[in-house]
């Protein structure tokens, strides 16, 4: 038991988890009710539940899925993908484009959801490429995709934002009839289990973590790992279009502009609040998707606080900036010796580094 | 071969092979005068005018200016995302400043620089002192910025100061250039004050680069920071001081910014920050770092804003085509830097160091050198 | 202290957990003279300049500097610059993407603004002077190793040092290289600095020193004037008492060698553009043979051929007597060879990962990405190869960075053995490890032999070959240019073998 206890004590996710803490309890002295769940009944008649919770946990829901994907890329190329939010654009005008051609039907919007798969693969392989057979930076080879990538989302429709309206389109984006869960949560749900489960029956983790941590080592085992950075930005790609279908499915209609913008800073901000390094190496999906919900926890809070949305990111920056200080190493040595020097121990501190 | 014979017809009598720095920084200006001369040749009409061009300076002289902050940082083997924010609040700040609260020019620009500065030092602190991944810090220093700027006012503003107006709305008239008007009157090429302040940014940040011992020392600290350290540089002090000086820039920035629009308003410089790091790297500037300079820099900005003029010239009037355009342009700037270094064998300046030397952040170390 | 010496270190203590590096070691340095500071790996010697220039705090003992009259104490590598200690390392600490001019005077002394023309003047000057053939104004990293070096060296003697260390110099230049960096040392002596020259070849040691200090186990076995100290005698010194083992294990090289059937691995004409000009190369079951020469003779890049671990140019491989492909290492892997590499930290382990994942992972790769190990099976084949081997670990949950060099690579010894390979390469095994596991890994090369694998061992320590090897494949300028075997293989045939023509004039 206390064993266990050390070994959370120094588990990469005592920070995001903490920081979760803090946010629930500032929140309940601030509001007790504040995380209440109401059965209610939407426009459409259905019985469904709302409250601060849900919407955290469903508003979270695109950033979440893309925060597994950036994490993979982190840790295996040392480096981030700053092009997801105009690959999700790219990913939710084909998503369009495709049901807006066909009669909506289930079948179609599958059709539709895969070829806004592929397309977000092609791309996602493009900046993969660059980085695993160029060796650029992660950074630089995605800035192409970024500068680039709403203006192609905006060509793919014409140079409009056009609106699909569907009922079938709505179950997806909001509540399917007679399930009381938004549909993006359920969505989170299956695709966080259908990744343990490649975590579980594949040597994705291994090999990633190998890649990252040392690719020259990894090689020399016989590791591809030119194609396990390939690997990891086509499944981002898969996030992307995962979450970029979700973002078209709740408004019902592309916007190219607008369609989860700025979300790869977000994303970034996930994987760092999860405790990841972003040098790549050792990972934590687990991390990553709870510094999503962390993030989408603290706009909530701050929009409940009447903050406007737009300076809610002033906030966001100075917790975001206390979590980094709390888990930068410095500090944290610091921190420690002072606690040695407050409580006389001796320092054991440094052997561990 | 091709880039070695190349190299030595650039250096010219001098038997010294072109250095990296040098390699890419004639690569960018050939391109730029390339692409410019072919556009005159081809378009003709807005590009054989001497305003058109003026115009490109009078547009982004902002950008000029914070790309140069970029690329200090981005020599050092940092990065700094805060600075277009940082142009969105100064622009905010010193509008409100100027309209409600009664201030002057010369305070508006104390403002300004004082913003810049604070951004700097607080990000430089935490970065340099603290050990904290540069993105990080600056990305939180956006986010923090741009919600500031909605704090000091939502809605957008623009200057009505009247000492502020007239400043902004002052031209300098270049003598001798200029073009004729459809009755045949000559029209004077102008430009803006902005692009004084840009230009001497530019030439300032080159002398430094060149010619102090903290420009020096950014290069050792970019090409390797162990060696760096190791010849007695104070490696965090240089970091901490790059991080300065791109905020302060980015404050120069921002008022440079204010002159050309005379607004506030919180989609200032949207994306700006970006759009700086391609300038940098078009210029030559690379993001591992140790190599890159500010002339490089202005001609990176010059190439990138210049196809926009190409692109809208040769019909293509949607503005999506100008986003497409500046990714390919910037791909193929990326590829060719990698090709060229992949070709000199100098890509990448990872020296094996004893195990024992190397620094316990792993993760610098990795971008420093992979 | 005494008129005449520069440096003089008393009792000398240095302790590591577990490992005694130095025990009252005492070293003395006197001007202008060049000092040899030999001994095997491990001897102390690193650990000995490491305390010295401020890398590792010491545990005891005095050292005391010329020009100042107490007792030092060194924190840091830029303190011991200023105290005149300066330390040119095998890897250059200087900024590749600068000047000549400019990597001598960045760092040091007071001033804002660079005046690049009087600095290239001085640059130039002292340059000229010491005699190193290279312009102020060419970036470093167009120069050779060499000169890279020299520039180092020009920039500590400018820094008016007293105590210059050389760590390994020579062991990446070639024969004129050394000959201009022996000059250059010379000119030195003949300032009055006092020079450590640390290096493993008994050659150089005897060409260029006035006096040689051997360490052995972090002991101080002695110091000796060159002229009095005959190679036979240094060398014996520099074993110790390691001579024991040698004559137990020399008994077992018994071979059993089956040279009927087709060899296990065979290479002609292989070459690839990590540096290995065309070679053949073919090894029989059960056969341990060794590749030697000096660094950079190519040694390591003809087994990384071998292993595909480098782009392959040209040649064909058979194995078995089949034709076979091999481009990358998982194509060796499969046809059933491992290789541990030269530089553990860099190629071998994977930092972060455990013990238990650095063992299994290349038995994994092999077993393929959607078959992983279950939890049971690695921890069964861990913990037996952990027990096997004897890797001391405190479990095989950590990381494997925070082991001794000696059981890291004991943990990438298992990790191949685990793959069961029929030829297995290794790689200076048995570098900057204690003298107790060489002996065990030298042991288990043999027992490996005998149960029918094929080895190709690679050390700079060409006792150690000798001990191990049924056969020798001598390298230079990337070239094999002898095969020794039997009797023919004594230390004075491979250093005549690997000096070449070489060694008539010498």
């Amino acid at each position: 038991m206390d064993n266990g206890l050390k070994k959370f004590s120094r588990s990469q996710l005592v920070v995001p988890l903490f920081s979760l803490f803090l946010l629930i309890v500032f929140n309940l002295i601030r509001d007790v009710g504040f995380f209440s769940v109401i059965v209610t009944t939407n426009n459409e008649g259905n019985t469904v539940l709302s409250g601060n919770l849900i919407s955290i946990l469903n508003g979270a829901s695109e950033l979440a899925i893309i925060a597994i994907g950036m994490t993979l890329v982190t840790a295996s190329s040392g480096g981030q993908d700053i092009s997801v939010g105009a690959a999700a654009a790219i990913a939710g005008s084909v998503f369009v484009r495709v049901l807006r051609e066909n009669q909506i039907t289930m079948p179609i919007i599958l059709a539709a959801f895969l070829a806004g798969c592929v397309v977000a693969i092609i791309f996602g392989s493009f900046n993969g490429t660059l980085v695993a057979a160029f060796k650029i930076q992660p950074m630089i080879a995605t800035l192409i995709l970024f500068t680039a990538g709403r203006p192609i989302a905006y060509w793919i429709n014409g140079g409009a934002t056009p609106t699909v309206s569907s009922s079938l389109l709505n179950y997806i984006g909001s509540f399917i009839p007679g399930i009381p869960i938004p549909t993006p949560i359920i969505i989170v749900i299956i695709f966080g289990v259908l990744v343990s489960l490649v975590l579980r029956f594949t040597n994705l983790r291994l090999y990633t973590q190998a890649v990252g941590i040392n690719e020259r080592s990894a090689r020399l085992t016989g590791i591809n790992a030119a194609g396990i950075k390939l690997l990891s930005f086509m499944i981002l790609g898969v996030c992307v279009a995962i979450s970029g279908s979700i973002g078209v499915s709740r408004i019902g209609l592309i916007n190219h502009e607008t369609l989860l913008l700025d979300i790869e800073m977000d994303a970034i901000l996930a994987v760092a609040i999860g405790g990841n390094s972003l040098g790549g190496g050792k990972f934590s999906l687990t991390g990553s998707v709870i510094g999503a919900y962390i993030i989408q926890a603290l706009t909530i809070t701050l929009y409940a606080m009447k903050v406007s949305s737009t300076a809610v990111k002033a906030y966001k920056a100075i917790v975001i900036i206390a979590i980094v200080i709390i888990s930068s190493p410095i500090v944290k040595e610091y921190a420690l010796r002072l606690r040695g020097r407050l409580l006389g121990k001796p320092k054991e501190v440094t052997e561990n580094q | 071969m091709i880039s070695r014979n190349f190299s030595a017809a650039i250096s010219g009598g001098k038997r010294e092979p072109i250095s990296n720095t040098g390699l890419l920084l004639s690569i960018t200006i050939c391109t730029f005068i390339g692409m410019y001369v072919l556009a005159m040749l081809i378009w003709g009409g807005g590009f054989l005018n001497p305003q058109q061009f003026l115009d490109i300076f009078n547009n982004n002289a902002f950008l000029i200016v914070i790309s140069c902050g970029l690329t200090v940082v981005m020599i050092a083997g940092g990065i700094d995302i805060s600075v277009g924010g940082i142009t969105a609040l100064v622009t905010m700040a010193c509008v409100v400043y100027l309209d409600d609260h009664g201030g002057s020019v010369i305070g508006s620009m104390g403002l300004a620089l004082g913003i810049g500065a604070a951004f700097g030092l607080v990000q430089g602190i935490l970065i340099s002192y603290l050990d904290i991944q540069p993105f990080i810090v600056t990305l939180a220093g956006m986010f923090f910025a741009k919600g500031m700027t909605t704090i000091v006012s939502v809605a957008p503003r623009t200057a009505v100061h009247e000492a502020f107006v007239a400043f902004k709305q002052f031209r300098i008239v270049i003598p001798g250039i200029g073009s004729f008007g459809k009755s045949g009157n000559f029209i004077p090429a102008k430009i803006e004050i902005g692009v004084i302040a840009a230009i001497a940014v530019v030439l300032a940040v080159t002398a430094i680069l060149k010619w102090t011992r903290f420009g020096r020392n950014l290069y050792a600290v970019g090409g390797n920071k162990q060696s760096a350290l190791m010849l007695g540089i104070n490696v965090k002090r240089t970091k901490f001081y790059s991080h300065l000086l791109s905020g302060f820039l980015a404050g120069i920035g921002g008022y440079v910014y204010l002159l050309h629009t005379g607004a506030g308003n919180a989609s200032n410089a949207t994306a700006a920050e970006m759009q700086a790091i391609a300038s940098a790297i078009i210029g030559g500037t690379l993001l591992t770092g140790g190599v890159g300079n500010a002339i490089g820099t202005l001609f990176g900005v010059l190439s990138l804003k210049n196809i926009n003029n190409i692109v809208i010239a040769s019909g293509l009037r949607e503005p999506y085509w100008q986003s497409i355009t500046t990714g390919l342009i910037l791909c193929f700037f990326i590829l060719l830097q990698s090709v060229v270094l992949a070709l000199r064998g100098k890509g990448s300046f990872n020296q094996q160091l004893p195990e024992w030397l190397k620094f316990r952040d792993k993760e610098d170390s990795k971008d420093l050198t992979s | 202290m005494q008129e005449g010496i520069v440096l003089s270190m008393h009792r000398i203590c240095k302790a590591f957990p577990g490992v005694r590096a130095l025990q009252n070691v005492d070293f003395t340095l006197r001007k202008g003279e060049i000092h040899a500071l030999m001994g095997e790996n491990g001897a102390g010697k690193s650990t000995l300049i490491k305390v010295l220039t401020g890398v590792y705090p010491k545990d005891s003992g005095q050292v005391y500097i010329s020009g100042i009259n107490r007792e030092i104490t060194v924190k840091s590598p830029q303190e011991a610059q200023n105290l005149g200690i300066s330390t040119v390392y095998q890897e250059i600490m200087l900024c590749p993407n600068l000047t000549v001019a400019e990597n001598m005077f960045i760092g040091r002394g007071n001033y804002r603004f660079v005046n690049w023309r009087s600095m290239e003047e001085k640059a130039t000057e002292i340059l000229t002077k010491l005699n190193i053939p290279v312009r102020a104004t060419q970036q470093l990293v167009a120069c050779s190793l060499a000169v890279q070096q020299m520039v180092a060296i020009a920039r500590s003697v400018d820094m008016d040092c007293k105590v210059l260390i050389l760590d390994e110099p020579t062991s990446s230049l070639d024969e004129s290289e050394v000959a201009k960096l022996f000059s250059l040392m010379r000119e030195l002596k003949s300032r009055g600095v006092g020079i450590i020259f640390i290096t493993h070849f008994l050659e150089q040691a005897y060409e260029i020193s006035d006096r040689i200090t051997v360490l052995r186990n972090g002991e101080l076995v002695g110091e000796f004037e060159v002229e009095k100290l005959p190679r036979i005698e240094l060398v014996t010194k520099m074993m110790g008492k390691a001579l024991d083992d040698i004559s137990e294990l020399q008994n077992r090289k018994a071979s059993n060698i089956n040279t009927d059937t087709a060899p296990v691995f065979e290479a002609s004409g292989l070459s690839s553009a990590g540096g290995a000009r065309t070679f053949d190369f073919k090894i029989h079951k059960g056969e341990v043979n060794g590749f030697t020469g000096l660094l950079g003779s190519g040694r390591s890049e003809s087994v990384r051929a071998i292993f595909g671990a480098d782009k392959i140019t040209g040649g064909s491989v058979k194995v078995e007597g089949k034709n076979v492909r091999i481009t990358k290492p998982k194509d060796a892997m499969k046809h059933g060879i491992g290789y541990l590499p030269e530089d553990r930290k860099q190629d071998g382990i994977v930092e972060d990962l455990s013990v238990r994942e650095n063992i299994l992972l290349a038995l994994q790769v092999m077993k393929g990405f959607f078959r992983p190990f279950s939890k049971a099976e690695a921890e069964a084949f861990a913990d037996e190869y952990i027990r096997l081997l004897g890797i001391k670990t405190a479990s095989a949950d950590t990381p494997i960075k925070s082991l001794s060099g000696g059981n890291q690579q004991k943990a990438i010894l298992a990790r191949w053995l685990l793959t069961n390979p029929k030829y297995l390469i290794l790689d200076e095994p048995t570098r900057g490890i204690d003298v107790g596991t060489k002996v065990e890994i030298q042991k288990l090369v043999l027992k490996l032999a005998e149960e029918g694998v094929s080895v190709t061992f690679i050390s700079s320590e060409i006792e150690e070959m000798l001990r191990t090897c049924s056969r020798l494949i001598v390298m230079r300028d990337r070239k094999i240019v002898g095969e020794l075997t039997g009797d023919d293989m004594t230390q004075l045939k491979i250093m005549h073998t690997i000096a070449g023509e070489a060694a008539q004039n010498g």
